[in-house]
Parts: structure tokens; sequence; C-alpha cells
């Protein structure tokens, strides 16, 4: 079963074409200098419209995440963990944690992670994250 | 707005509870507020404003012959009525309509009549959540809580405890879906739904509905059942998607709705005498006590340990043993509601003696809205 996937609007089309060229790109505020997720036209701390795309680190840490045992066809038929990483340039993210093990043991609260784009279609790439050395 | 100028004179649940193959959503809608009515004395030409969520409340007024000079739509998930609430008890106060009937009905176990739980592939939560994994409310709504468990030290035991203790008061209950006593251990050897989640940490999944009418504290004198004043409300909302709480350790909307409703009642915290925080899963009454200010961030697993919340303790907490025991159709808010109600006409199953304040606390979707209604039987 083909795995559910995103469908960008015009808003959010700069955040996809990030993840399949391969960069992870947040929005700033070039009056406030805020940093946001997910992706809008426009400041949500100041409402200013002068905002502008950059590439960003693609680290971040761990935050909090369940390892789901519902079933979920398109996720295959073992228990994974949905996760939310806190990306070093601030805001949170939810995804999946790959290469490690997907059980408590493995997950570790606040250990770094680093994106990781896996390939869905020709227009899609999920941005996923993996333990990465401190 | 006005403390106590608008009181609850109707108020029941569906005639059936809990798996109810025979009855749509709509028909749940339907004999609920019917029997709302008959509570309150009241035919539905005598009803000129409707609220109600998961259907509209053009459905809900033309299904019952009645045509409103109000009507409320207000829908963002299980706190729905606690908003409709409010929005009621400020109309009646700015004389929009004089009485006013709050429904809910939902076919959450059997479907009957019943939409889907989709979210559009181009929405936020379709573009940022759903292609994780994230299914059903189990894998949603535990997504903050292990960063709530690391920063204040709260354990898998701490979450089955909330479970546990509900139990109790459910088996004071002769409508509760279950009613036979549990242990931590039981808890935790439930079968895994999302770690740390276990079965018995989730709420119920069945049939029912609930309804309310309100009306002035001027009129309600004139109604057969023992008045329920609103003391006050409050309401808030913060994201649609989980991954986006500012803190994963609190409810804003949570903080945002209780401030007001506590500032509107003009009570402290000592006044309150019975507690409904909307149980969706076994966390919620943790964020519920801290949020709403009863304990200090991270102290409601002791002061539910300690068995204040239970019977017996100074603050009983979901005394009808709460989405956890008693029911949960998809949109709980209304049952906390009328158990509050219940508590201050001195009717309910579990009964707390001479108690005269009581408050609903809802969350709507996952941690994305909140209501609070201050209730008193104190004219």
């Amino acid at each position: 079963m083909a795995r559910i996937l995103p469908e960008p609007t015009p808003e959010t089309r700069h955040f996809w074409d990030g993840c399949r060229d391969g960069e992870l790109r947040l929005q700033r505020c070039t009056d406030c200098n805020h940093t946001y997720f997910p992706p809008r036209a426009f400041c949500p701390s100041c409402a200013s419209r002068q905002v502008e795309v950059y590439a960003a680190s693609g680290r971040g840490v761990l935050w909090s995440y369940v390892i789901n045992h519902r079933p979920r066809p398109d996720m295959g038929t073992e228990p994974y963990a949905i996760a939310v990483v806190k990306l070093d340039e601030g805001p949170t993210m939810m995804t999946n944690i790959v290469g490690c093990q997907q059980t408590p043991e493995a997950l570790v609260l606040d250990m770094p992670v680093k994106v990781r784009f896996e390939k869905q279609t020709d227009d899609i790439s999920l941005p996923l994250f993996e333990p990465a050395q401190s | 707005m006005k403390q106590n100028a608008v009181a609850v004179v109707g108020a029941a649940e569906t005639t059936k509870m809990g798996k109810i193959p025979d009855v749509s959503v709509i028909g749940l809608h339907a004999d609920a507020a019917l029997n709302a009515m008959a509570d309150a004395g009241l035919k539905p030409s005598d009803i000129d404003g409707v609220a109600t969520a998961g259907i509209s409340p053009v459905e809900l007024a033309h299904y019952l012959g009645i045509k409103p000079t109000y009507a409320d739509g207000t829908s963002v998930g299980g706190c729905s009525f606690m908003l409709h609430v409010r929005h009621a008890a400020a109309a009646i106060n700015a004389g929009l309509a004089k009485t006013i009937l709050i429904t809910h009905g939902e076919s959450g176990r059997s479907r009957v009549g019943a939409g889907g739980f989709g979210r559009a592939p181009s929405s936020l939560m379709g573009q940022f959540e759903m292609p994780y994994g994230v299914t059903s409310p189990p894998t949603m709504f535990t997504v903050p809580v292990l960063r709530y468990m690391k920063t204040y030290g709260v354990t898998e035991e701490d979450l089955a405890n909330v479970a546990v203790v509900q139990r109790e008061w459910a088996a004071l209950n002769p409508r509760a879906s279950f009613k036979d006593p549990i242990t931590v251990d039981d808890v935790l050897n439930s079968p895994m739904i999302a770690w740390p989640f276990r079965m018995l940490m989730c709420c119920l999944v069945t049939d029912g509905g609930g309804a309310l009418i309100l009306t002035s504290a001027e009129r309600a004198r004139d109604f057969p059942q023992k008045p329920v004043y609103i003391l006050g409300t409050g309401e808030s909302v913060e994201t649609p998607m989980v991954s986006q709480m500012c803190d994963f350790t609190s409810s804003t909307a949570f903080k945002i709705s209780g401030k007001k409703a506590f500032e509107e009642a003009g009570i402290t915290h000592v006044d309150v005498d019975h507690l409904m925080i909307y149980d969706a899963f076994a966390h919620l009454p943790l964020y519920g006590l801290e949020d709403l200010g009863f304990c200090k961030p991270g102290e409601a697993k002791d002061f539910i340990r300690e068995r204040n919340t239970a019977i017996g303790g100074k603050l009983p907490v979901n005394t009808n043993g709460g989405g956890l025991s008693y029911m949960h159709s998809g949109m709980y808010g209304m049952y906390a509601l009328q158990e509050s109600v219940r508590q201050m006409r001195g009717v309910a199953a579990a009964q707390v003696k001479d108690a005269k304040i009581s408050i609903a606390h809802g969350v709507g979707g996952m941690f994305a809205a909140s209501g609070t209604i201050i209730f008193t039987n104190q004219s």
C-alpha cells in the first residue's frame, strides 16, 4: 500500500521542493528574525509579510514520541515511532526516526538527530530524522 | 459575563448508552434533546435557540422542527459543548434567544450514519503530520507526553493510577461502561496501543449523546428542576497540530480558558467542590489539574496518588468514571457537563455531599481547543 503523502499548497511548495532537492527549508521573518514552521506567507509572531525562506541545518534533538502499535497499513506491520524533533533553529516538527530500533531503549529523549530525506515520488520526499553525533 | 444570570433548566443523556446499533447519529441527538425537553417540561416549539457540533445546527433544528432565532455551530472537538454553553449564556444575556438547546450525539462505536475522520492531504495536518503515521487520537493526543514525563519525573505507573482511581468512581455508577476494579498492574499489562500508552489508559469508544437547555435565571425558577447557574466561563484554542503545541508539558488553551472562567466566577480553587476534566487519555487529568491551577506543574501525579481526587478526597474528579470508564462517544465534553449538572442538582450516582460549585473542563482535538464552565446551585 502506497504511503499517505502530503499535497503541497502554494504556501508550502518551497518546503516540499526543498525536501525533494535535499534541503530542509524553514522561514524567517526579516523584521523580527523569528524562525517558524509550518510554512505560511507571514510571520506568526509579528504578522509581518516580510519573510524569507532559508536552508536550515537539518539538525535537532528528539523532543517526544510514541511507538504506535495501531494498524496503519501504509506504514508496514511493525510498531513505529511517531516523533517530534526540536530543530536547532527552534521549531518543532513531526517526523519518523529512522536508522535505529523503534524501542524506548534506542529512542532517548534529547538525543541529537539529523534529517534524512526519503524519496516517495518524483515530487515528494519526506524529511525523516536519524541519530546523529552531538 | 454576568454571574448567575443564566441557568441550566434541562439536562439529559440518551436513553441508552454504550452500544446502540439501532440509532443513527442524528437520532441520538434527537433522543437526548427529547429527554432534556421532557426534563425541563418543554416542547420543541418552546426552544428558540440551537447549538451543536458534529452535525450542523441546521440539521438539528430541522429534524426537531425548531425555528430558532439563534444558531451556533461552533465545532472545535469534544469541548464544543462548553463553548456552546458559554455562547448561549452570552446570547441569552444579550437577548438573542430565550431558551437554547445544546445537543450531542455520536455513534462512535456502531458508526450508524456517522462520517469519517479524514483530513485533506493539502491541510496542514495532512501535509505535516499524517505522512508520519498518525492514525486515530491514540497516536496523536499522546505525542507530547514523554516530554512531560521526562520534565517532571512522571512514570508509567503514575499514568496507570489515573485510570485506577477513575474506575473506583465508575464502580458507583450503574450507567458506567466499565465498573470492575482494576490495579496499576492491570493497566500496565493491558494491550499496548502507542507506547507508553496501554489500552486502559485510553478512553472507551461508545455510542450515546446528551443535551442541555439553558434559559435566564429569572425564568429558571419556574421550571420543574432545581436550576443550575452558570457562574463563570472560559474558552480558547491553540493549534490544529499537536506537534505545534508551544509547550509539550502544558496546554496553553487550558490555561487561558481556566483563568478566564475563574476570573468571571470570582472564586478561588478552594471554593471548588467538584471537578470534571475531559479525560480522553490518562494524561489529561494531570495536565488539567496543573493548567487549571489546582496543582503546581509536575505535582498532579502526587495529588492523585495521595487520593485527593478519589472517593472521600478533598477534590472529587471525574465522578462519573470519566471517558476512561464511563463512556466516550468521540466528543465527551457533553458528558462532563451532564455530570456537573447532576452534581449541582444533587442527583449524581456518586453524589459529592453538599457540593455547591462544580467545574466542567473540556479539551477539543489534540490539545487544540478548550472550554471551561463553572456551575453553582446557589442563586
